[in-house]
């Protein structure tokens, strides 16, 4: 984990949490710095609070609040809200969008960006916010690249990309996370209220405790 | 919101009546509805700030409510809401939660563009 500086890009608050969440907890707590490029507010999401507290027309500002205090949570100073709308990204002039990702690379220097694998994001926001990160990367000379560490969802990709080639045990860093899950109370509120503690750390441990990447090969 | 109250929903809908407004519309039933249950399909669609103009507007049904508009040329439909709310803007804010409190459709009128 000797990294200079990690460029952590996704589209919605809470993508971070859930996904890399204790990866990033690890490396802020040994003090390297962390961005995170949050493409939209997740305006569109479905879940409004258990029982709801939002509205369609409040959403965007509740979680923007949430997306500040899980930062604060994993240790993020740096939260870059880069003001697309949710479900739109793979429909913008994707030139644009590339070079939005690709401006904050040149700026950040990281040694490390974290996304999602284009094609294996599930939701067509991933996909496009990988496809982007991933190919404003490619845009640099090989020599200044960062690695670029994916996360997959998608049920058959061990099938297409084999073994991911970083595992990360994050039980150390599990309370953070989970911490930072919680920030985000809008969208994951009814997944605690649903059970207890208890059936947390069995149903859901080996889901959040496990963070998988694959190395993007240019 | 509260649960829909029909009379002041109606009420409320009537005074966006002949008039040019902004529109949004969704429906959806979750970006993962196909990846969490195979044989489902991820289905839906949303118009946001479209401009229509209604001549009569109706809440119907009983928990969850039906609301249709009559356009000059076609009709606004919406099935299976739950809640209401004026926001503070004046827009009334119509939506359909399900048994989770996710929301599953929403339609919602303004005088102004929504944000």
């Amino acid at each position: 984990m000797e990294e200079k500086h990690v460029l952590v890009v996704f589209p919605h608050p809470d993508d971070e949490s859930f996904g890399p969440g204790g990866t990033i907890a690890s490396y802020t707590k040994l003090g390297i710095p962390v961005t995170y490029a949050c493409l939209t507010l997740g305006e569109m999401g479905r879940n409004m609070g258990t029982p709801p507290f939002a509205t369609r027309e409040s959403l965007p500002s509740l979680r923007k609040q949430e997306l500040i205090e899980a930062c604060k949570v994993l240790g993020i100073k740096d939260v870059r809200m880069l003001g697309f709308r949710d479900k739109t990204i793979e429909f913008e002039d994707e030139a644009k969008v590339i070079e939005t990702i690709k401006e904050l690379i040149v700026e950040v220097k990281p040694s490390l960006i974290i996304t999602h694998y284009p094609g294996h994001g599930v939701h067509p926001d991933h996909d496009a916010t990988g496809h982007a990160t991933v190919e404003a990367v490619r845009q640099l000379p090989e020599a200044v690249r960062p690695k670029v560490y994916c996360m997959a969802i998608t049920k058959e990709r061990e099938k297409v990309l084999g073994k991911p080639d970083v595992v990360h045990d994050v039980e150390s860093t599990m309370d953070v996370k989970v911490a930072a899950i919680k920030a985000h109370r809008s969208q994951t509120e009814a997944m605690f209220k649903q059970q207890s503690n208890d059936d947390l750390t069995t149903r859901l441990k080996k889901w959040l405790t496990e963070e998988q990447f694959w190395i993007y090969r240019f | 919101m509260k649960p829909i109250d029909v009379q002041k929903v109606e009420e409320a809908i009537n005074k966006f009546k002949d008039q040019p407004i902004y529109l949004h519309l969704e429906t959806t039933n979750g970006a993962y509805a196909a990846h969490r249950n195979e044989g489902m399909m991820t289905v839906s669609a949303f118009i946001r700030n479209g401009k229509i103009q209604f001549s009569q507007g109706k809440i119907t049904g009983e928990h969850p409510y039906r609301v249709g508009l009559k356009l000059e040329d076609g009709w606004v439909y919406a099935q299976g809401l739950t809640d209401w709310e004026i926001s503070e803007q004046g827009q009334l804010l119509l939506a359909g939660h399900d048994g989770e409190g996710k929301i599953a459709i929403s339609l919602q009128l303004s005088e102004t563009p929504f944000m």
